[in-house]
């Protein structure tokens, strides 16, 4: 009961007029960042963090109103996913999966609605359990070490294969590519330069921005100046404008099931909401995989991404606040703006401060109901954009594109690369390969490799650490279930097809 | 369709405004938002907008890449005479200097001052078998290969750096020190919370970053790095008084471009100076972890110069660099 009248507390502290209007303009300005390609939280939580300090703002509400900005950015990521087929930030990529496809068919905003059902979903699933679970949770990030995060992707990667109904050798090569970007870089155990020809910009690798931005988004410019050359412009069916209530609940239970996986994913500080997206399409598309048909705009690949991913946002703020170590880009930047506010996150803060734990809670609530809420009616507003003549929407892209990056980093070496990743995206594209494995491989890889590292560190070089705890051990179990029923489902379905055929 | 192009509209606008900003003054964090050197440029930022000491709100810019080598190389190459301008550094971006992994040394800066220092730890589990500074060092000393210790940079970088100075006062050598198990993590905290999980033996690292599990109780500080006791934590004894003779500072402050006039730089300098002596900032500063200490202007440089030289000795000594 503590718990309860903590968080009616918080809740007094939320509903201030001054908090509710700040954590109503976080959802909106972040529902926008989110859904311009390039801007994602990360950029839109430390361009707004002056803003919060002009202001003048209690810590409270600076807090408050940059988390409405990062759950924000996290509903408005996948519009530009489903919209254009460009992520609007790195976990949205896999909603280009089946969102696209949906779009594309002239179902746009049931999509949309799926998608912000889901959201909702995810968020508030990972709301519940920051507020239940909170200090306990912590624990469970403490006990799991860097054998442990390499078994976690040994998973993900072991999975990869199956995730585009195309080719599985052309999605392991995109995957692979994947990987090979990620090597580029100072290498993070000794400092030695890997691949970098002497640039310094970089040593610090390809930012997965940069090449997200340049992969989706300017190959998708140069596919369709290709398609204006050949003549082929073809319009899209509009659909309604707004869905009906029946198709917005149509991601059914993928929604859980997501937020579940998702929630997981996110409070392992580092893996975040790319891999708590990613996990929850793997497992959502295993578990319907008799009548499914992912790729091609299954609802449940829709809501399960975006469940995951909200849910493991929510997630990552638990290992921020209990033990200042920020799950992910965007925790990291609010974890400097609660350290210059003079606040300390970690093990006290719970004790010291629980009117500004307990008023970002209910603050949180609260931001996920207006999302929701914000979003279904701004549905009608972005399936217009379908009807924009493309050589309005492309000049668009184009220079939202160098917009965001240039705001990254502020270097126009940056804006090269991003063209370059266009570039390879536009031939990936032409040869048939996804392009969504490539970016995974380039997220995930380093974080892989770094944990293998050191896991190998700790144990002077013994491969045998590898192996050598439970958790490691039953993950490894859970993929070789995975792959071993992979393997049979398509042993079963090749006899039948044979049998079928004779 | 008019609504739609207005919201993009003003989204741009914002956005554009946000990213090329105003004249006035600017600071690059040369590192993402979230470290050390971003936090360094936005309080400090924060701080001269808020005592009226620059006209409009300092304009703090991220500049990442290869630990500070790319904002050094951009100062150098087009902004070093912009008077406007100052770029976070601290004694790791020196450490680089020296090890040669900028584009060039300390001489093409002017180096403005330092306002504040972390000090370098030495933690272990609050259970751990390592009840002094001696018990770890003698452990190490039969064996090096005994115990793994973690910290926030990689293998040569300032952490490690620290660890293998104890280890050299203690009287290990060469080839004892290629055998330390040393693991890298993206920060003290992370380190710290592997070390509780009872991944790591021990963490080398400052101080201000993981103070609240000191406080808490999770973890010990076997060593300060630090001439005096920590005023924070008066009960953790120094490497000093445990009668192994290493510091290891990690001091925050700012370099402008080498051409930046005279009088320019020294209103940085005096800018700075008079933040310092404000209660504001010994405030905010211990709140953070960090011990005030001001040295501005031609001390600065000096003290630059001597600690890059200092830290050159010190990596070839223990091999990091040849």
């Amino acid at each position: 009961m503590d718990m309860l009248s903590a968080l009616a507390q918080g809740f007094a502290v939320a509903i201030t007029p001054t908090n509710l209007a700040l954590a109503l303009f976080g959802c909106f300005a972040g529902t926008l960042i989110g859904a311009l390609p390039g801007l994602g939280p990360v950029n839109g939580v430390a361009i707004l963090i002056p803003l919060a300090f002009s202001l003048g703002l209690e810590p409270t509400s600076a807090l408050i109103m940059l988390s409405c900005i990062y759950y924000g950015c996290m509903y408005g990521g996948r519009i530009s996913s489903i919209m254009l087929n460009i992520p609007g930030d790195e976990p949205a990529i896999m909603t280009t999966l089946d969102g696209y496809p949906m779009a594309r068919a002239g179902k746009a905003s049931e999509a949309l609605a799926i998608s912000a059902v889901a959201s909702f979903i995810g968020a508030t699933f990972a709301t519940i359990g920051l507020t239940l679970f909170a200090p306990l949770l912590a624990k469970a990030a403490i006990y799991f070490g860097p054998a442990d995060y390499f078994a976690l992707y040994v998973m993900a990667f072991a999975t990869i294969g199956g995730i585009t109904s195309v080719n599985p050798f052309k999605t392991l090569l995109a995957a692979f590519i994947g990987l090979m970007i990620a090597t580029v870089g100072l290498d993070p155990a000794t400092g030695t330069a890997r691949y970098t020809a002497g640039s310094f910009h970089l040593y610090d690798g390809f930012d997965p921005i940069v090449a997200i931005v340049g992969l989706f988004a300017i190959s998708e410019v140069l596919v369709y100046l290709e398609r204006v050359h050949q003549g082929e412009t073809k319009m899209v069916p509009l659909g309604r404008a707004l869905p009906r209530f029946k198709d917005m609940m149509s991601g059914g239970w993928a929604n859980l099931r997501g937020s579940v996986i998702g929630f997981v994913c996110g409070i392992l500080p580092g893996a975040g909401a790319s891999l708590g997206a990613f996990m929850s399409y793997i497992a959502e598309q295993r578990w319907s995989a008799k009548d499914g048909k992912f790729g091609q705009g299954d609802p449940r690949g829709i809501a399960a991404p975006e469940a995951g991913n909200n849910a493991a946002s929510g997630g990552a703020l638990i290992p921020m606040l209990t033990l200042g170590v920020p799950g992910s880009g965007t925790t990291a930047v609010m974890l400097a703006l609660l350290i210059s506010l003079n606040i300390q996150p970690g093990p006290l803060l719970f004790d010291r401060q629980p009117e500004l734990v307990w008023g970002l809670i209910a603050a949180l609530y609260l931001a996920n109901v207006a999302l929701l809420i914000m979003n279904i009616p701004m549905i009608g507003l972005f399936t217009r954009m379908l009807s924009m003549p493309q050589w309005v929407l492309m000049p668009f892209v184009v220079m939202v594109s160098f917009l965001g990056v240039y705001s990254i980093s502020h270097s126009t070496f940056d804006l090269f690369v991003m063209v370059g990743f266009g570039v390879i995206g536009y031939i990936l594209r032409m040869l048939g390969i996804s392009l969504v494995p490539v970016i995974l491989g380039l997220l995930l890889g380093a974080d892989m490799e770094n944990n293998l590292r050191r896991a190998l560190s700790i144990s002077n070089g013994d491969f045998q650490i590898l192996v050598s705890s439970p958790i490691a051990l039953t993950l490894y179990a859970i993929t070789a279930t995975m792959l071993g029923l992979a393997f049979l489902l398509a042993f079963r379905a090749r006899r039948r097809n044979r049998a079928a055929a004779g | 369709m008019r609504k739609l192009s207005k919201l993009f509209g003003a989204a741009v606008v914002w956005t554009s405004l946000s990213v090329a900003g105003a004249t006035a003054a600017e600071c690059i964090a040369p590192a993402d938002p979230g470290g050390g050197w971003d936090f360094t440029c936005r309080t400090i930022g924060k701080m001269l907008f808020d005592q009226k000491r620059v006209d409009a709100p300092v304009q703090v810019t991220n500049m990442p890449g290869g630990v500070g080598a790319v904002a050094y190389a951009k100062v150098m190459s087009s902004r070093a005479d912009d008077a406007d301008l100052m770029v976070a550094t601290s004694t790791v971006g020196v450490t680089q200097i020296a090890q040669g992994k900028y584009p060039a040394d300390t001489s093409v800066m002017r180096w403005v001052a330092m306002l504040g220092t972390d000090v370098g730890v030495i933690l272990v589990p609050k259970d751990s078998e390592f009840k002094t500074l001696d018990d770890l060092v003698a452990a190490l000393k039969k064996d090096p290969s005994a115990l793994a210790v973690a910290g926030s940079s990689g293998a040569g970088g300032w952490d490690h750096i620290r660890l293998l100075m104890l280890a050299q006062a203690a009287g290990l050598s060469g080839d004892d020190y290629k055998q330390i198990r040393w693991v890298q993590f993206d920060g003290g905290s992370p380190a710290v919370t592997q070390m509780i999980g009872g991944q790591v033996q021990a963490v080398s690292t400052d101080l201000g970053e993981i103070a609240g599990f000191v406080e808490s109780g999770d973890v010990r500080i076997l060593a300060a790095l630090s001439d005096d006791r920590i005023p924070a934590f008066p009960d953790a004894p120094t490497a000093k008084e445990q009668g192994l003779d290493v510091t290891g500072y990690n001091w925050r402050g700012f370099y402008t471009g080498g051409e930046v006039s005279d009088e320019g730089y020294s209103a940085w300098v005096d800018r700075l100076q008079n933040l310092y002596d404000t209660d504001d900032w010994k405030e905010t500063a211990q709140a953070n972890g960090l011990v005030p200490v001001w040295r501005g202007g031609d001390e600065f440089e000096a003290y630059v110069k001597d600690q890059s030289e200092q830290m050159r000795k010190i990596s070839q000594e223990i091999g990091v660099i040849k």
